[in-house]
C-alpha cells in the first residue's frame, strides 16, 4: 500500500482511540463544574481535588494498596508454578497452567460471580482483602505468560555450564535464573498492577458495598451526576498506565512480550 | 538444567502455593457457583441449598431469548467490525519501523488497559450534546445545533468496538508479525500490487488466525457489562449486564449462577474451538 494511503489509515485508527481520551483531557480542565468542550476557562483545580477531597483520595489509595497486594500475590502463584514447568517434565501439571490462563478468557463476569457466591458462602464477603485474592486470581494470567516467555528464553546450555563449573541448584537460581527472568516478573507484576487498577466487576462483587475504588467511585459519580474530578481521574489513569507501560518498553522488549519472536530479534 | 521428571516428593514443592491457590479460590468458587445454579432463590439471603431445575427453565422465556439474541448479535457485530479495522491496521503496524510499533504498541496497551467505567465515561462524553462531537459538526456547518447521540445502539456498539480493538490487534500482532516476507515479495515479483497482494496473499494465508481471531473478540465482547448499561438503553442490555442485574439489585444469586454458567458453556465452546483452528494451522 502506498506510504500516503498507509499514514492516512493508521492515523485514522489512532484519532479514533485517542478521540475520547482527547475530549475528556478538554472536559478536565474547564473552570467551572460542568460538562463542556471545548473547555470554558482553564483550571487544574479538578486534578488537585484528587488529592484534596477526602473521598477522591480514599478511592485512590484503596485502588493502589489493592493493585499492588494483588499483583503481588499474582506474581506469588505465577513464579513457582512457570518456574516447575519449566524445569520439570509433568503433564499433568499442566492442569495448573490451564487453571492460570482460564480466568482471563473467560467475561468476567463469570469469574465476578463466582468470587460473590465463594466469599458469601464462606462468609468473607466484603472484607478488603478478599478483592485482593481475587484480583490476584484474575490477573494471574498475566505474570503466568510472562513469566513463561521468560523462563522459555533462557538458554538451557547456560545453565548447564554453570551446573558443570560446579555451581549448585540454589546458586544457578540466584546468578542465573533469576537475573534472566527479572525484566519478564516486573513486567508480569506491571500487567497486573495496571489492569488491577481499572478493574471494576469483580471488584463491585467482591467489595463494592464496603470500599471504594477509584473504578467503582467514578462508576458511583456517573450515577449521581457529572464532576470534571472523574475527567481528571481517567486522564491520570490513562497517564499511569502510559507511563508503565512505557517503562516496561524501555527496560524491556514490549514486542517480544506480545508475540514477536524469532527471527527479529536482535 | 534439562528438564527432568520429579524424582522426589520434595520436587513437587513448588507447585504446593500456586495449586492450592488456584484450587481453592478458583476451582471452589466456579464449583459453588455451578452448585448455586441449582438452588432456589431466598429473598431475605443469598439463597437456599436445594436441586431444581427452574432457573434453567427460566432461559425459555421470551425475555430470556431476546437478551440472548442481542447479546450474540451485538457480539457478532463488534468481533467483525474489529477485525476488519484491526486485520489491515496490524498489517501495517508490522511493517514500521521496531521503534514506531513500540510506541503503538504502548498506546494500544494503554487503551486495552482503560477500566470499562472510564471509557463508558469518556464515550458519553463525547456523544454528549453539551461536549460531543456534533458541537465540531455544527462548527463545520454539518448540523444546526448539537445532538445527544446517546443512548442508542449505535453508541453501544462504537464503544464496545473501541474497547474490543486493541486486544484485537494485540491477537492478530504474532500471527501477522512471523508471517513470512517472502510471500508477500513472491506476489509482488509477480505485479501484483501491495493491496492486490495484501488482499489475495495475506489474507488467504492467514484465513485460520482470521476466524480464530473473530472468535476470540466475540467471547471478549460478551464479557462487556458496562457500556451497554452507560451508552444503550435497557433493550440493549446484553446477558453480562443481565447477570450482574439479577446477583446484585434482583439478589436473584441462582439465576444469576444459571445464566453465568450457560455463558461459560457458550464461551468454553468458542475457545476450544480457536485451539482447534490452531492446532489444525499448526499441522498444517
Amino acid at each position: 500500500m502506498s506510504r500516503a494511503l498507509r499514514n492516512f489509515y493508521m492515523a485514522l485508527v489512532g484519532l479514533f482511540m485517542s478521540l475520547p481520551i482527547i475530549v475528556v483531557a478538554g472536559v478536565s480542565v474547564n473552570e467551572k463544574q460542568d460538562l463542556s468542550f471545548p473547555p470554558v476557562g482553564f483550571s487544574l483545580s479538578w486534578y488537585a481535588q484528587i488529592f484534596t477531597d477526602s473521598g477522591w483520595r480514599q478511592a485512590l489509595f484503596n485502588s493502589l494498596l489493592l493493585a499492588v497486594s494483588a499483583a503481588a500475590i499474582a506474581v506469588a502463584i505465577a513464579l513457582p508454578l512457570a518456574w516447575f514447568l519449566w524445569r520439570r517434565i509433568a503433564p499433568w501439571a499442566n492442569i495448573f497452567q490451564v487453571l492460570g490462563l482460564a480466568p482471563f478468557i473467560l467475561p468476567p463476569v463469570i469469574t465476578a460471580l463466582g468470587f460473590l457466591s465463594f466469599w458469601a458462602t464462606v462468609g468473607a464477603y466484603g472484607q478488603p482483602w478478599t478483592a485482593a485474592i481475587s484480583h490476584a486470581i484474575f490477573f494471574v494470567t498475566l505474570p503466568l505468560v510472562t513469566l513463561s516467555l521468560g523462563f522459555a528464553s533462557i538458554d538451557r546450555s547456560l545453565v548447564e555450564a554453570a551446573a558443570t563449573m560446579g555451581a549448585d541448584d540454589r546458586t544457578i537460581q540466584r546468578t542465573i535464573i533469576l537475573p534472566m527472568i527479572l525484566p519478564y516478573l516486573v513486567s508480569g507484576f506491571a500487567f497486573a498492577f495496571v489492569l488491577s487498577l481499572n478493574e471494576y466487576i469483580i471488584a463491585y462483587m467482591t467489595v463494592g458495598f464496603t470500599m471504594e475504588t477509584l473504578p467503582i467511585k467514578i462508576f458511583n459519580a456517573l450515577r449521581y451526576g457529572y464532576t470534571p474530578t472523574m475527567a481528571a481521574v481517567t486522564v491520570f489513569f490513562v497517564a499511569v498506565a502510559a507511563l508503565v507501560f512505557g517503562t516496561i518498553a524501555i527496560f524491556g522488549d514490549i514486542r517480544r512480550l506480545l508475540g514477536a519472536m524469532g527471527q527479529d530479534d536482535s | 538444567m534439562k528438564r527432568e521428571p520429579p524424582r522426589a516428593l520434595a520436587d513437587y514443592a513448588p507447585l504446593v502455593f500456586p495449586g492450592a491457590m488456584l484450587t481453592v479460590f478458583f476451582v471452589i468458587p466456579f464449583s459453588i457457583m455451578l452448585a448455586v445454579s441449582f438452588f432456589k432463590r431466598n429473598p431475605a439471603g443469598f439463597y437456599t441449598p436445594d436441586f431444581v431445575f427452574d432457573n434453567y427453565a427460566r432461559f425459555l422465556s421470551l425475555f430470556f431469548g431476546k437478551v440472548l439474541g442481542f447479546s450474540l448479535m451485538l457480539s457478532v457485530g463488534v468481533a467483525i467490525v474489529c477485525v476488519l479495522i484491526a486485520f489491515p491496521f496490524t498489517y501495517l503496524l508490522t511493517k514500521l519501523s521496531r521503534r514506531a510499533q513500540t510506541l503503538w504498541l504502548v498506546a494500544l496497551l494503554s487503551v486495552l488497559s482503560m477500566s470499562e467505567v472510564i471509557i463508558g465515561f469518556a464515550w458519553s462524553t463525547l456523544l454528549s450534546r453539551t461536549a460531543g462531537i456534533t458541537n465540531l459538526f455544527v462548527w463545520l456547518g454539518l448540523l444546526d445545533q448539537p445532538v445527544a447521540l446517546i443512548p442508542s445502539f449505535w453508541a453501544v456498539l462504537t464503544g464496545m468496538v473501541y474497547q474490543a480493538l486493541p486486544y484485537t490487534v494485540l491477537v492478530l500482532y504474532p500471527a501477522l508479525v512471523r508471517l513470512d516476507p517472502t510471500l508477500l515479495e513472491a506476489a509482488r515479483t509477480l505485479g501484483a500490487s501491495p493491496i492486490r497482494a495484501f488482499l489475495n496473499v495475506v489474507v488467504p494465508a492467514l484465513r485460520n488466525t482470521i476466524v480464530a481471531t473473530l472468535i476470540m473478540v466475540f467471547v471478549f465482547a460478551l464479557g462487556s457489562y458496562l457500556l451497554p448499561q452507560i451508552l444503550g438503553r435497557p433493550q440493549h442490555w446484553t446477558l453480562s449486564v443481565l447477570i450482574t442485574d439479577q446477583a446484585i439489585y434482583q439478589s436473584n444469586m441462582p439465576f444469576a449462577a444459571a445464566m453465568a454458567v450457560f455463558l461459560v458453556l457458550i464461551s468454553l465452546s468458542l475457545v476450544g474451538l480457536t485451539l482447534l483452528i490452531g492446532r489444525r494451522e499448526a499441522a498444517q
